[in-house]
């Protein structure tokens, strides 16, 4: 029981800093009606940055600056390649984004090189214990840092002129521009604001129990798409759903793996994709997704 | 005022959807522009809101002025902010956004807070059912109070000039008639009104001036009580006179309309 509870704890916490990637993944759609996979390296940029700043400029400075840098890199992406090439077919912009995520992660991965390059979190690698179950701090302060994250994004979508406009325009773009609201820059604040989620994200999925930041973060990345797939590309509350889904999934077939052997070892890290595929053959269109995305 | 010179629009550099079309919308009047399907009247009001580009469209002549100002390279927001507001085709409603957002985000383009608190007053005297459900998701509401909710979101924006495209498109007759009187009201507030409709009844009844377009070009143009009486308007528009006269065999070759009785 204990064993379950641990688990549960832990996916939760990963679930949540899924969650981060998949809703920032899910509004770029939104507002943009791009299938990002810039997101991965992104993260990575952002992982990057902070682990590179963290010497001169301290932590709290090197988180800062290092989010501003994933921003401003989301926010370029979107002004000089999607923005002009808006009304493209839905198929190449996506081409376009694997093709600007190839170069950056292949720089990135020049820079880093075979290391290991630490993140001196002031939290350090401890663990607690709540009530017998362990978690490691790092993870405990990201999934309260990301609930939080998460809340005031939800409120801000629901409530605030942004959020309004956002929606409008990913419901009917022409429309929304006969209104006067500006789908430039509804979609450049979507890509800043995911940005920003991305290096949240990237700052706690760097920490303990992970090493450190090496090209290997990318491939944990990479799992939030499942997670926004499956909880339907359009919404953002599925991304959520998606991003515990996968985060509980990826924690409990790692934890029972002496159970599962009989798939392999290292199973824990193909979960994320088999549970995709499992609710996509049930739900075509995610579980929370608008079943007909074709936009006229 | 909106005065539009001898435009010509065409789509992807081949199709010619408006052939020279001249009209204006004088100060605090209503003006009707009346034609079938594929007439150029949904292309002219695109051409006016600046939207002509989402379709692969382009101005290859002439020009769009509104008091003075030339319309036709601003992009959609500027002239939402130059006062000329559009209610789409079809209502366009945002469908999953409630009442109450969907008003919201027709102030986007209005700056001025106290320009848009008065224009919510004045769509929930308009239309007091948007009030009543404006917490409702605005899919639910009927075709009619989906309308009235268009036009309110238009209205969002404090309009100098309103542009309507078909208003009356798949609206029960009483419906309609009540939208009739809407323009009406909002016009008698100050408001321009460039009113497209296939349903001349309708449109001439509320319009001070009124033009018809056929295929791209307008073939007659006058005060609206005027254009209603011309036997043109009666038969093709009012649906009076003579049948055997719209025949094909009767027609002259450009003369594609045929009798459209709204």
């Amino acid at each position: 029981m204990t064993q379950f509870l641990s688990l549960l704890l832990n996916g939760l916490s990963l679930g949540a800093i899924y969650a981060l990637i998949a809703l920032g993944f899910v509004i770029i759609f939104k507002a943009s009606e791009v299938v990002s996979f810039t997101h991965g390296s992104l993260l990575l940029l952002g992982a990057y940055s902070i682990a590179r700043l963290s010497e001169p400029l301290g932590f709290l400075g090197a988180v800062l600056v290092g989010l501003v840098i994933t921003a401003l890199a989301a926010f370029l992406v979107e002004r000089f390649i999607i923005n002009r090439l808006r009304g493209a077919p839905v198929i190449s912009l996506a081409i376009v984004t694997i093709g600007v995520d190839i170069i950056l992660l292949t720089e990135l991965i020049r820079r880093i090189g075979p290391d290991i390059l630490n993140v001196p979190h002031p939290w350090g690698g401890e663990s607690v214990r709540i009530g017998g179950i362990g978690i490691t701090q790092n993870r405990l302060i990201a999934m309260i840092v990301a609930g939080l994250l998460i809340a005031a994004f939800f409120v801000a979508f629901k409530y605030s002129s942004w959020g309004v406009a956002m929606r409008a325009s990913a419901e009917d773009g022409e429309t929304a521009a006969l209104m006067g609201i500006r789908q430039g820059r509804v979609s450049a604040l979507a890509w800043v604001v995911a940005g920003v989620l991305a290096g949240v994200a990237a700052l706690f999925l760097v920490g303990s129990p992970t090493p450190g930041v090496s090209s290997a973060v990318y491939a944990t990345a990479l799992r939030a798409f499942p997670a926004a797939i499956l909880g339907g590309l359009d919404s953002t509350g599925g991304a959520l759903v998606g991003g515990l889904l996968i985060g509980l999934a990826e924690s409990f077939a790692a934890g029972y793996q002496e159970n599962l052997l009989f798939l392999g070892r290292g199973f824990g890290e193909v979960v994320p994709y088999v549970v995709m595929i499992a609710v996509l053959l049930v739900r075509p269109s995610g579980l929370f997704g608008t079943k007909e995305l074709t936009r006229v | 005022m909106l005065s539009i010179d001898s435009l010509r629009v065409t789509y992807g550099g081949a199709v010619e959807a408006v052939r020279g079309v001249t009209m204006e919308v004088p100060d605090g009047k209503v003006v009707a522009v009346l034609g079938s399907n594929g007439a150029g009247k949904s292309t002219l009001l695109r051409t006016v809101s600046g939207t002509l580009r989402l379709h692969r469209g382009r101005v290859d002549e002439g020009s769009v002025r509104f008091d003075g100002d030339v319309l036709t390279s601003r992009d959609p927001g500027q002239i939402v902010r130059q006062g000329v507001v559009q209610v789409p085709e079809g209502r366009r409603i945002f469908g999953r956004l409630t009442v109450e957002e969907n008003l919201r985000a027709g102030g986007m383009g209005n700056r001025d807070r106290a320009a848009k608190a008065a224009a919510h007053a004045r769509v929930h005297d308009l239309f007091p059912v948007l009030a009543e459900r404006s917490g409702q998701r605005a899919g639910l509401l009927s075709g009619g109070e989906q309308q009235m909710l268009a036009i309110g979101r238009a209205l969002m924006a404090s309009p100098k000039l309103l542009l309507l495209d078909e208003p009356s498109l798949g609206l029960a007759p009483r419906i309609i008639g009540q939208i009739g009187e809407v323009i009406a009201e909002i016009n008698r507030q100050g408001t321009s009104v460039l009113l497209v409709e296939q349903n001349a009844t309708m449109a001439l009844g509320v319009a001070d001036l009124a033009y018809v377009l056929d295929v791209g070009k307008v073939s007659l143009s006058g005060p609206a009580a005027e254009l209603a009486r011309t036997d043109e308007v009666q038969r093709l528009y009012l649906g009076h006179g003579d049948a055997a006269e719209t025949g094909p065999a009767t027609r002259g070759p450009r003369r594609t309309l045929s009798r459209w009785t709204a």
